[in-house]
């Protein structure tokens, strides 16, 4: 459904976007993971033709973005980082305007503007000022704008950012519910975002793509070996920390901070050791009281943190 | 036509949901106003006069002693006022970010433009139609040739419609409303003042460069002379800044 191939996109003295493929099949949610500056935004807005890139090709449903724009356009709903709203129009006006922008036919605007109002929850509200709503109500109207007419392709810019974590919930859980007819591109730097809502992510890093996966797999990337947060009472530290580092298979300890005195340490395991119960053995046996003990495992946000990282190391390596 | 009907329908209540149409018409009226007040006091006057002389005085003409004087006025007026018309067309979509939704929405550029210049426009058309109210008085009451009313008012759209396109053209380089109506009202008054330099200097250049001015377009109009170079130089501004404003919204997206 989407097609990007060497896309680069430079500006005047930094280059946004560079040389980045990948490819969107129909139906798909994919996650546009990057931190602020990364490239998400200019990316998507060369797939929504608003800007033209510097290089390479992009096409959405089977045309190109260059030569064919306006069919372009036809297929895409665009939700932009700040919801183009026009804060002095009453919504359902708004909608209207949208809906006559993007081309629908006269005698179904008005059952289309009905139609995105129920699905977004906003018919209640749809003789008030744009100006005066709130800021969740005004993503839902940007929302409401990019999917009246019920395109094939979406593009969300941070769909979910300026919101309260309620929200949050519920726009994820509604652009859960477009997934079935559309295919979706959503930008984010919100990881859990995308463990939820996405069945694919592409990681961005400073205009470069790190990692395409699905989201599965990149959990599966976790190390070989375990790690385990372990937090003991009633012993000094370095006793526990003595007694831990005889356990088989301890590779080393980290000192973590705790509450009330308490001595905590995050512990990690040679390669295709299990420690935990070796662990809590130890710690029982020495007659100290155990508080916690509990498997770290490498979230989506280590994964990814990690990913920009050596992607920023290596880099310092060339220009050495 | 359908998608430049609908950019136009949204200028026009975006102008009609916001206290400018009405500050913009109620300025025009009370000046106007004025204007209309003066020229009819002083034509009363030197109507007096002229009979307190006796003679054979020529009957006087409403049309050269009021309309005129009072429509060339009016588009001194307009040149001050129409900034403030057409300084929001594209600022406010670029601050706001509306732009994003009209550039990416299956509608050409041109349509954008054309859309936006009908509907300031009609909001100058709206602002020109208070002045009917005066002049409809002097038809109440008096029996001034038609003709040159509507010659008149025909300078003074095309005269708008000129600035207009300009204004828009500046508008669409900035995101800034303040700057583009500033800007605008500058270029308006450089545009004014060009005419000057034709009464201090008769070479050829200075007559070209006078030949710029927008006012100097208008006078033939305001004296119910409808003559085709005019209209050719203010239809050709037009399109000079619906052009321009058509390359400014393409490099905006080059250079975004």
């Amino acid at each position: 459904m989407i097609k990007v191939e060497g896309l680069t996109k430079r500006y005047a003295r930094n280059i946004a976007v560079n040389n980045i493929s990948f490819e969107v099949s129909k139906g798909e949610i994919v996650g546009f993971l990057g931190k602020n500056g990364a490239g998400k935004t200019t990316t998507m807005r060369v797939l929504t033709c608003f800007l033209p890139p510097t290089a390479g090709k992009a096409s959405v449903a089977g045309f190109d973005v260059l030569e064919q724009s306006l069919e372009v356009k036809k297929h895409i709903g665009y939700l932009p980082e700040t919801p183009p709203l026009y804060p002095e129009m009453e919504i359902a006006e708004y909608l209207t305007f949208v809906a006559k922008l993007k081309g629908i036919p006269s005698n179904d605007i008005k059952k289309r503007v009905d139609e995105v109002c129920e699905r977004l929850a906003i018919s209640q509200a749809r003789s008030t000022i744009i100006g005066k709503l709130s800021k969740g109500y005004r993503q839902r109207v940007g929302l409401a704008q990019a999917i009246i007419h019920n395109p094939p392709v979406l593009i969300l810019d941070e769909p979910t950012s300026g919101l309260d974590p309620e929200q949050q919930r519920e726009a994820r859980q509604l652009i859960a519910s477009l997934s079935g007819d559309h295919t979706i591109i959503l930008s984010t730097h919100i990881l859990s975002e995308v463990e939820q809502s996405c069945s694919k992510v592409i990681i961005i890093n400073e205009g470069k793509i790190v990692a395409v996966d699905s989201v599965a797999n990149l959990h599966n990337r976790k190390r070989a070996t375990e790690s385990v947060l372990i937090e003991v009472s009633g012993a000094p530290e370095p006793d526990v920390r003595r007694r831990l580092e005889q356990v088989a298979g301890v590779a080393r300890l980290e000192s973590r901070e705790s509450r009330d005195g308490n001595v905590a340490f995050e512990v990690f395991g040679l390669e295709n050791y299990t420690i935990r119960a070796e662990l809590a053995r130890a710690i029982v046996q020495s007659g100290w009281n155990l508080n916690e003990l509990r498997a770290v495992s490498e979230s989506l946000e280590e994964i990814f943190l990690e990913l920009t990282r050596s992607e920023k190391s290596k880099e310092e390596v060339v220009t050495q | 036509m359908k998608n430049i009907m609908t950019i136009c329908g949204k200028e026009i209540r975006g102008y009609f949901s916001s206290p400018i149409a009405y500050l913009l018409m109620g300025l025009f009226g009370v000046i106007f106003g004025f204007f209309f007040y003066s020229a009819t006091a002083y034509f009363v006057l030197a109507g007096v006069r002229s009979q307190m002389q006796g003679g054979q005085a020529q009957p006087m003409s409403v049309n050269d002693y009021v309309i005129a004087p009072m429509l060339g006025n009016a588009s001194v007026v307009g040149l001050f006022l129409i900034p403030l018309i057409s300084m929001r067309l594209f600022a406010e979509e670029k601050r706001s970010g509306t732009i994003e939704l009209l550039m990416t929405s299956p509608i050409r550029d041109w349509e954008i433009i054309i859309g936006k210049w009908l509907g300031a426009m009609v909001m100058y058309l709206c602002v020109l139609a208070v002045s009917a109210v005066n002049v409809s008085l002097l038809f109440a009451w008096g029996q001034p040739d038609w003709r040159p009313v509507l010659t008149g008012y025909l300078g003074l759209i095309l005269q708008g419609g000129t600035v207009l396109a300009i204004g828009e053209f500046i508008s669409s380089t900035t995101r800034n409303q303040i700057i583009a109506g500033a800007a605008t009202f500058s270029t308006c008054l450089l545009l004014w003042v060009l005419s000057w330099v034709s009464s201090y200097n008769d070479a050829g250049w200075a007559k070209a460069v006078a030949y710029c001015s927008i006012l100097t377009h208008f006078e033939p109009f305001s004296k119910g002379i409808i003559d085709t170079k005019d209209i050719v130089f203010y239809i050709s501004a037009i399109f000079l800044g619906l052009f321009l404003t058509s390359r400014s919204l393409e490099s905006l997206r080059w250079r975004a």
